[in-house]
Order: structure tokens, then C-alpha cells, then sequence
């Protein structure tokens, strides 16, 4: 059984007048110890889709429709007392800034001690000999003093290996990381990735990694998924997907890196914007900025057919594709 | 020290600035109460320490680092937004770092700055056209009304933005469009020398490839030249003629920009150059380094990387390495690569 | 271009407003709403006090001393002609509380605009220009917050009545009222203005006027002023609330309006001779009027507050 199954979750934000769809009944699955990236501009809803699946969306945003099957269990429906078990405890969000995870007015150990505490029955020197065990694994050096500092005596890249401690406190099956390394430095951001690569198959840990950056996703996940405007587009095989795109939005976004080009020329750009949520087209949203673009696309929305691992909404590749496919969805 | 690299005159010749930021301001937070005795002490951020370098007509000088190597207060001490505390700066021959408000005005034509926040460099209570008619009134208080409007239309279309939005506010526009609205500002007083400071880095992915060619266009139609900051080396070596490498405000390496990604020499460089996720490649080798970068308060009196590089001796913390031209052209701040010692 | 424009931007403008965030929390708020209309209501019955009044306090023809404490209307013993009743003096209430309206609310909308001016002025120079000026004119703005309002005013007043006789304090008594409230206040804006310019100072818009080799007023008056106006509005309705009070303590005080130029303070204070004597209204009406007035205004700044605070949302 998968770790997590998400069928046809539908995100909507009631806004002001209207209420506009964030999420549009995406569906996806995840096993255990499984890495899959997903990105996507922003404003595409990766972000959304990391909230939801924590159950953490607030006002005006709310789950419309759909399943997340955790385990056994369906979040969705799940009571937030029970909802609040789970969440830190079997499921981990680690997200871009580590100041607004970490308080700042609490020390390092307080803070683990009481996560630990909050779910296990622990006695504060318990708790504290788990946190430098936890400090050791992300190789944070002398894990007993940094237990009495506090978040601004340590450094950005310190402070995301300690959320990342945090997030694996209570051995977690599933980290949602939501652009775990963007504030960071290169040099950083690569050692603060490999950490992360190296705890989640040496702890069988899922990930989501939520992320704009396309060599990060190649270089850390198994599958992909695409999304734009609140949709997948595109899900399969990251190594397929980077070097062989099938939706013309995946090939723009790869096309339109800076080394996919000698240097000097003008890069293969995408043109135009995404459309912003409240004023989507009729039929693919990404149509007016396609340059395969046919009638069917303005006013038809493709539906997700897979061709073998790799599933696409896009009319254009089901022509091309025009030999018997199999149709998965609905 | 100086760039002895290109023949033709530069346009923008930097040596040996310096900035520091006093970190205690006023006399009462300078006094300190240190081993049982009081005494006064001011404590500096060394921001840019000696950085000497210069760009030619033409070309696209790209400084790149990680956050807090200095790189931004290299654009904005070129920029004249402040003083540098030692060093000078000269443009077209011209020393322009001691300048007044009022001496400095015909070069605030040439020199035009784009910033990394297209959602803070645009005044939100002003409409585009407002924003664009602007530079261009108060820089040539001659033109008549129609003349301003025709060269703001013309920039607008330059840059791919409809002139017929320009009754709209800047939150009316997306990132992208934001951006190209403040290139076009910058251009409406028709700048040779553009400072681009992170453009794009706070733009998507699709949107980054968008401004990066109106960039391109325009140095082409323009005859632009570029002082470009940045951290993204894949933009690096699209855009850049020549690179600086900026660690703790001071260049470890300057070379053309294929030399570099071909043959970095620096171990800073190196490292950096091996940490960048790739595409293709899904092995990550990165060159890790030790620690993370030290506050530029109170510099080492050695060099800069030493607490960090591998190939450090005792001579790395003692003596500052100094920039040696290389037989490929490029400039090395090392005493291993001096020495030799790296390929050992 | 532009002369083409304005016809189409004025109505949008508007719209726009009413379309606005603003435009939508006011709506949703009837508290706002409400107070709003109050406030309208007795700005507007005090703007048009000449048409409306059905008699004129200044005016001693039509002042009978022998109407003098007659109660308001649904009291026994009442004159039908005058509403609220009459004062000591035999002017008719309604008419007197009217005119004396006005006179609070010119006193307090001038007084804030010396203020704002005052206070504006030096929080954009202190700010932008920062350094030693700005530690000047701040420290400057602590030694006068050190000093509440009404000592000040006090003071100031209790001198110049001395200094002037009692006849030409009088005749000037507003201009005096607006000065020294005025010039007691300016340090609220200063040190607002000057927070946002500290913290507008640092955005990249500005630093985009400076590349273009903007002056330093324009900087000032062009680009960052209009980005600090929503905490200049927010404290402008609560300034013009303690306007209002101030004006109204001092002249109770004996220090500010005469009784023959009654404003709603020394109307208030005029009365207060007699409350034991069992003509409370002289006192009480005008009261209920100086406190709703007040009350609207804050009311009205608290929405304001809400709306205009960015971390609000933003966050």
C-alpha cells in the first residue's frame, strides 16, 4: 500500500467576491522512502498543495474535494486533534525561511525537547539525550552547546540543519521540505541537499520536495511532478522528465535555462505570464502561451493520459501519441 | 593592481576600494566593558576590501558570490548610492567617486542601476507612465510634452510592455512585467553603463529567461555595457564577457568568463563551481567545504578563505594573497595556486 | 494627453476607492459605517449652522436675557421656540451648540494641520537626512513630549492672556487656540513620518530616484511622502480628536474661547456654573455632543488603523 495517496484534491480560496481554485483535483501517490519533486513556478499551487497535504490550509483557503490517504487514514476528514498526532509526529514540514519554523525567543533544546515531549511520554532528559542524538545525525558540531543557543546565535545554513532535525525527531514517514534550501547559499545549499538525500534513504523516509529549482529536483527525487495553474500537467520519472519533456510547458521551463543555451544567444523563452488563478482560460491554461497551440487546446482542457510511466495533460502529445493509449484518470 | 588585462580604455575603472560599515554608531554603544576594564572599541563590517577591477566598453563584467561576499555593496558603491570608505572609482577617465549631487548629474545619464526587487524599485503611488515620464523630464527639461510621451512610448515597446497600460499601477503587473518597466526606466535616459543588480534572481524560472533576453537585446541595439551581480553561475556564464569572483569583499579569481567554467583555479571558485545542481548529472560530487563563510567583522589577516579552503599553510593565515595574473590571462588572489600546491 | 485623461480618471478614481480593500473593509464594517455617518451629520449641521440655526448666538439683537435657563422642550416649563432650552446669557442652546460645533471642529482641523505640517516637515528631513540633524530634531521632539499638551497650553496661554489683556486675547483667542495646540503636537508626526521614511528609505524605489540623480526634495516630497501617508492619516483622525478635547479642556479652563464666541468647551464650562441649580442642560447637551463628536473620530481611526496596517494583510 502507498505511504500517501492524494486522489482529486481540489483546493479554493474564498476570496472577496469570487472564490477561485487553487488546486484542481490533483491526484498522485507516494511509497515509502520515495522522493518526488514537485515544480512549478510560483502561483502554480506547489505551496498550496504542501499545506493541504499537512491539513494546515487557513481562511479563506479550504479543501473542496478529494482524498489524502496517509497510512490507513483519510486527512481530509480527519478531526484536528487527531489531525495534530500525525502531523510532526508521522508527517514533517520543512520550509524555505528556518526563522519562521523556529521560535525565536525559545532556545534550541526547548524547542526539540517540547516537540518530543508533545508527542512522546518523556522525561526532559530523555527528550534532551534524543535531540543530540538528532543534532549528530544532521553533523552539527558540539550538539550539547548548540542546545542552549538560541536561532540568531547560529548561522542560515545551522539553522535549516536544525529544523531539519527537528522534522526528523520523531521519525517521521513522510518530510514535506517547500523549498527547503532557496534562502541558502550554493555551497550550502549542496551540502544542506545531500543531508537530506542521505537521512531519507538511510531512514526510509518519504519526501515531497516542493521546488522551483529543476537541478535540485533532478539531483534528489525519483519522480516529478509538473504543475502549472494549479494543475498537473506532467508526473513520471524525473530522469525521464529532464531529458525527455513531453508537455511543452516542461520542455519551455527546461528549454529556457540559461545552459541550455551557448552563451551569448538569446535563451528559448516562454512567452507571456502564467494567468493568475482568478482569470484562467477556457480549455489548457497554458494555451496562450503554447506554441503548439490548437483550437481543441482554447477550448478543451486536456485530460492526464499516461504513456507508460509518464502521464501528460496536453492534446498536442495525445495526437502525437495517436495509437491506442491507455486512459487512467476518471 | 590594476587590470592589466585589455588593451582598450576602460569605461569603468575600480581601484582598491574599500568599504567599511561602523557597526557601533555614536560614542556610547562604542564603549565596552572587556576584561575588567573599560574601554572604547569600534567594530567594522569589512564589506568590500580592496576589490580592484575594470570594464571595458562592450562588455558584461559579472561579480559573483554567495550572500554577504560584498557583491551588492560593489554595485551600489559604483552606483554612488554610498561613499566608499578608500579606493577610487572612475568612469570614462574620470574620477567620480568624490563628486557632488550636482557634478555627478550628466553622469546619472550614462549610469543606470536595475535593481532585484521589481516589487520595491517601482514608487507603488505612481503610475507607469508617472514612473517613465519622470527620468525623462527631469533630465532634459527641454522636451516638449509630446517628445517625452513618444520617447516613453518608444522605451515601452523596447522592452515588450504595451504603451497603453501606462495609466496602470505598478501591483497591476505580474513580477516580469515589473521588471521590464523598471529596465525601461532606466533606459529612458539612454544609459552606455547599466549596474544590474540580481535582476532576475527574484523572478521565475520562464520569467528569468524573458528579462534575461531583453538584456541581451538591449546591449545589442544599445551598445550597452554591464556591471552584472549575481549569484546564479548558469546565468554567469550565459551573459558574462568576463567574471569576478567575490569572497568575504575581496576578488579570489577574475578571468573571461569561458577560462573560468573551463579552468577555475581558485579553490573558492572550484567549490562553487562544483555545488551548482545539474541537470543532467545526477551524482552529486559537490567539493565540500569546511564551516560556513566567517562574519566580515574582523577580518583574518590572512586570506580571506583560509578557515574554509583545504589547501591552507601557515602562510594562507598570514600573509594576504594578492591577485597574480596567470598565463590564460586570468587573475588568481591563492598562494597555493602560486605555489603550485593545488595540483600536488 | 493629460487634459483628455482627467475626465475619465476622476469618476474611476472613485470607483476605484469603493473597489478598493478600503472601499470593501468599510462596507463590511457598520461600526465604521455608522460613524462616518454620524460624523458627516454633525459636520455638516455645523458647516451650515448660519442656515440652519434658528437664531444667531452672536448676534446680541436677537438675545434676550429674560429667556435666559428656559429647560429643553420635553421638560415642564419649556419655551417651544427653543429646542434644548437656553443658557445663562438667553441664547437659544441648539443654535449655540451649532455655531459652537463649528468653532471646535475649525479649531481642531486647523490645529492638526499646523501639526501635520510641522511634524511632517521635520520627520521627512530628520529621516532622510539622518545623522546629527536627526538626533537634533528628535531629541527635540522627546523634550517637548516630556511636557504634556495642557501644561504647555497653559502656560502659554495663561501668559499671552496676561500679556495682552483680556479684550485683544479674546478678539485673537482662536488663532491663539490653534497655535499653541498646534505647535504642542508636532511631535507625534515627526516621529511617525520619520519610522516610515526610515523604513521607506531603505526600498529600492528610492534608491532608483537617487541613481537618476533625483534631488533630495523631490526624493522627499515626490516619492517617499506619498508612501507614508497611511500612518499619517491614521494619527490625523485621532489628532484631531485630542484637537477637539484639547480645545475644549482649555476653554473650559477659562483659558480658551470667551463666552461670547462659545465653542463647545466653554459652552460646557459656562453651564457648569449652574448644573446645581438645576439647569444641567446648559452643560449636558453640549457634553453629549463634544463626546459623540470625539467618540466618531476615534472610532472612525481605529477602522482606519485596521485597515491601513499592512501586517494586517499582508501577513
Amino acid at each position: 500500500m502507498s505511504l500517501l495517496s492524494v486522489r482529486d484534491l481540489t483546493v479554493k480560496f474564498a476570496m472577496r467576491d469570487e472564490t477561485v481554485t487553487a488546486l484542481n483535483r490533483i491526484s498522485f501517490s507516494l511509497e515509502r522512502g520515495e522522493r518526488l519533486g514537485v515544480v512549478g513556478e510560483s502561483g502554480a499551487g506547489k505551496s498550496i498543495t504542501g499545506f493541504a497535504l499537512m491539513n494546515l490550509l487557513s481562511r479563506p483557503g479550504y479543501i473542496a474535494g478529494g482524498q489524502i490517504r496517509f497510512g490507513d487514514q483519510d486527512i481530509v476528514a480527519l478531526p484536528e486533534p487527531q489531525m495534530r498526532a500525525i502531523r510532526g509526529n508521522r508527517m514533517a514540514m520543512i520550509f524555505q525561511d528556518p526563522m519562521v519554523t523556529l521560535n525565536p525567543v525559545l532556545t534550541i533544546g526547548q524547542q526539540m525537547v517540547e516537540t518530543l515531549q508533545a508527542h512522546r511520554k518523556l522525561s526532559a532528559s530523555e527528550a534532551r539525550h534524543i535531540a543530540v542524538l538528532k543534532l549528530r545525525e544532521v553533523y552539527i558540531p558540539s550538539p550539547e552547546e548548540r542546545l542552549d543557543q538560541y536561532p540568531h546565535e547560529l548561522s542560515g545554513g545551522m539553522r535549516q540543519r536544525i529544523v531539519i532535525a527537528i522534522a526528523l525527531l520523531l521519525d517521521p514517514e513522510l518530510i514535506i521540505a517547500d523549498e527547503p534550501t532557496t534562502a541558502l547559499d550554493v555551497t550550502i545549499q549542496a551540502d544542506i541537499m545531500e543531508l537530506l538525500l542521505e537521512l531519507c534513504q538511510s531512514n526510509n523516509v518519504g519526501l515531497i520536495l516542493i521546488t522551483h529549482d529543476l537541478g535540485v529536483v533532478s539531483q534528489m527525487t525519483e519522480r516529478t511532478l509538473v504543475m502549472y495553474a494549479g494543475r498537473i500537467i506532467e508526473t513520471g520519472r524525473t530522469r525521464e522528465i529532464i531529458n525527455d519533456p513531453q508537455h511543452p510547458y516542461t520542455q519551455g521551463l527546461i528549454n529556457a535555462l540559461p545552459q541550455q543555451t551557448p552563451p551569448g544567444e538569446r535563451l528559448k523563452q516562454i512567452p507571456g505570464n502564467m494567468p493568475a488563478l482568478t482569470s484562467q482560460p477556457p480549455g489548457c491554461a497554458f494555451s496562450p502561451r503554447c506554441a503548439f497551440v490548437m483550437d481543441q487546446c482554447r477550448k478543451v482542457r486536456a485530460e492526464m493520459i499516461y504513456y507508460g510511466q509518464t502521464g501528460v495533460a496536453c492534446h498536442e502529445v495525445a495526437r502525437q501519441n495517436a495509437e491506442p493509449a491507455r486512459e487512467l484518470s476518471e | 593592481m590594476k587590470d592589466l588585462s585589455h588593451e582598450s580604455h576602460p569605461l569603468l575603472d575600480v581601484v582598491d576600494l574599500e568599504k567599511r560599515f561602523e557597526l557601533d554608531r555614536g560614542f556610547l554603544e562604542t564603549i565596552k566593558f572587556r576584561g575588567g576594564r573599560v574601554v572604547r572599541e569600534k567594530r567594522e563590517v569589512h564589506a568590500v576590501n580592496n576589490v580592484s577591477l575594470s570594464v571595458a566598453q562592450g562588455e558584461a563584467l559579472c561579480v559573483v558570490g554567495e550572500s554577504g561576499c560584498g557583491k551588492s555593496t560593489v554595485a551600489q558603491l559604483v552606483a554612488g548610492l554610498i561613499a566608499p570608505s578608500g579606493g577610487q572609482i572612475h568612469y570614462g577617465g574620470q574620477r567620480i567617486d568624490n563628486l557632488s549631487r550636482h557634478a555627478m548629474m550628466p553622469l546619472r545619464k550614462k549610469m543606470q542601476m536595475i535593481f532585484q526587487n521589481p516589487y520595491a524599485s517601482l514608487n507603488p503611488r505612481m503610475t507607469i507612465k508617472q514612473a517613465l515620464e519622470e527620468p525623462v523630464k527631469y533630465h532634459n527639461p527641454s522636451l516638449s510634452r509630446s517628445e517625452v510621451h513618444d520617447k516613453v512610448a518608444e522605451v515601452m515597446r523596447s522592452v515588450g510592455i504595451d504603451p497603453s497600460w501606462s495609466a496602470r499601477y505598478p501591483h497591476e503587473f505580474s513580477g516580469g512585467q515589473r521588471q521590464r518597466i523598471a529596465i525601461a526606466r532606466a533606459l529612458t535616459v539612454d544609459p552606455e553603463f547599466i549596474i544590474a543588480d540580481e535582476p532576475i534572481s527574484a523572478l521565475d524560472v520562464s520569467i528569468q529567461a524573458q528579462v534575461l533576453n531583453l538584456m541581451l537585446e538591449a546591449k545589442e541595439d544599445r551598445g550597452l555595457t554591464y556591471l552584472f551581480i549575481t549569484h546564479d553561475l548558469s546565468v554567469v556564464e550565459h551573459f558574462g564577457t568576463r567574471v569576478a569572483v567575490l569572497y568575504l569583499g575581496t576578488v579570489c579569481e577574475l578571468a573571461d568568463t569561458r577560462t573560468l567554467f573551463d579552468a577555475p583555479k581558485h579553490p573558492y571558485t572550484k567549490a562553487l563551481l562544483s555545488a551548482v545542481p545539474q541537470l543532467k548529472d545526477d551524482s552529486p560530487n559537490h567539493i565540500r567545504l569546511k564551516g560556513e563563510i566567517p562574519t566580515p567583522i574582523n577580518l583574518p589577516q590572512g586570506c580571506p578563505f583560509e578557515s574554509r579552503c583545504a589547501f591552507a599553510n601557515g602562510r594562507c593565515a598570514q600573509e594576504r594573497p594578492a591577485p597574480i595574473m596567470q598565463p590564460d590571462g586570468s587573475q588568481v588572489a591563492c598562494h597555493a595556486v602560486e605555489e603550485g600546491r593545488l595540483d600536488a | 494627453m493629460s487634459s483628455l485623461d482627467a475626465p475619465q480618471t476622476t469618476p474611476s478614481r472613485w470607483s476605484r476607492l469603493w473597489e478598493s480593500n478600503i472601499g470593501y473593509s468599510f462596507r463590511r464594517n457598520p461600526v465604521a459605517v455608522v460613524s462616518l455617518l454620524v460624523f458627516l451629520v454633525i459636520a455638516i449641521a455645523a458647516i451650515l449652522s448660519p442656515l440652519i440655526a434658528p437664531f444667531d448666538p452672536y448676534d446680541p439683537a436677537q438675545i434676550d436675557i429674560m429667556n435666559s435657563e428656559y429647560p429643553p422642550i420635553w421638560v415642564s416649563g419649556s419655551d417651544p421656540q427653543f429646542i434644548f432650552g437656553t443658557d445663562d446669557q438667553g441664547r437659544d442652546l441648539w443654535s449655540t451648540i451649532l455655531y459652537g460645533t463649528r468653532l471646535s471642529l475649525m479649531i481642531g482641523l486647523c490645529a492638526v494641520l499646523l501639526q501635520a505640517f510641522l511634524g511632517i516637515s521635520i520627520g521627512l528631513i530628520a529621516g532622510y537626512i539622518g545623522g546629527r540633524l536627526d538626533s537634533l530634531l528628535m531629541r527635540l521632539a522627546d523634550i517637548q513630549l516630556s511636557f504634556s499638551t495642557l501644561m504647555v497650553a497653559i502656560i502659554f496661554l495663561a501668559v499671552t492672556q496676561a500679556m495682552f489683556g483680556s479684550e485683544t486675547f479674546n478678539r485673537y483667542a482662536v488663532y491663539f487656540l490653534i497655535a499653541v495646540i498646534g505647535v504642542a503636537e508636532w511631535p507625534q508626526y515627526a516621529r511617525t513620518v520619520r519610522a516610515t521614511v526610515l523604513a521607506e528609505k531603505k526600498k529600492e524605489y528610492v534608491h532608483s530616484a537617487r541613481v537618476l540623480g533625483f534631488g533630495p526634495m523631490r526624493i522627499m516630497v515626490r516619492h517617499i511622502l506619498p508612501n507614508s501617508l497611511s500612518p499619517i492619516f491614521v494619527i490625523s483622525t485621532v489628532q484631531v480628536a485630542n484637537a477637539i478635547i484639547s480645545e475644549a479642556s482649555l476653554s473650559f479652563l477659562g483659558l480658551g474661547m470667551p463666552p461670547s464666541q462659545p465653542s463647545l468647551g466653554s459652552l460646557i464650562s459656562s453651564g457648569f456654573d449652574y448644573i446645581f441649580s438645576g439647569s444641567w442642560w446648559i452643560t449636558a447637551i453640549p457634553g453629549i455632543v463634544l463626546v459623540v463628536l470625539v467618540l466618531v473620530i476615534n472610532l472612525l481611526g481605529d477602522w482606519m488603523r485596521d485597515v491601513l496596517n499592512p501586517k494586517l494583510y499582508k501577513g
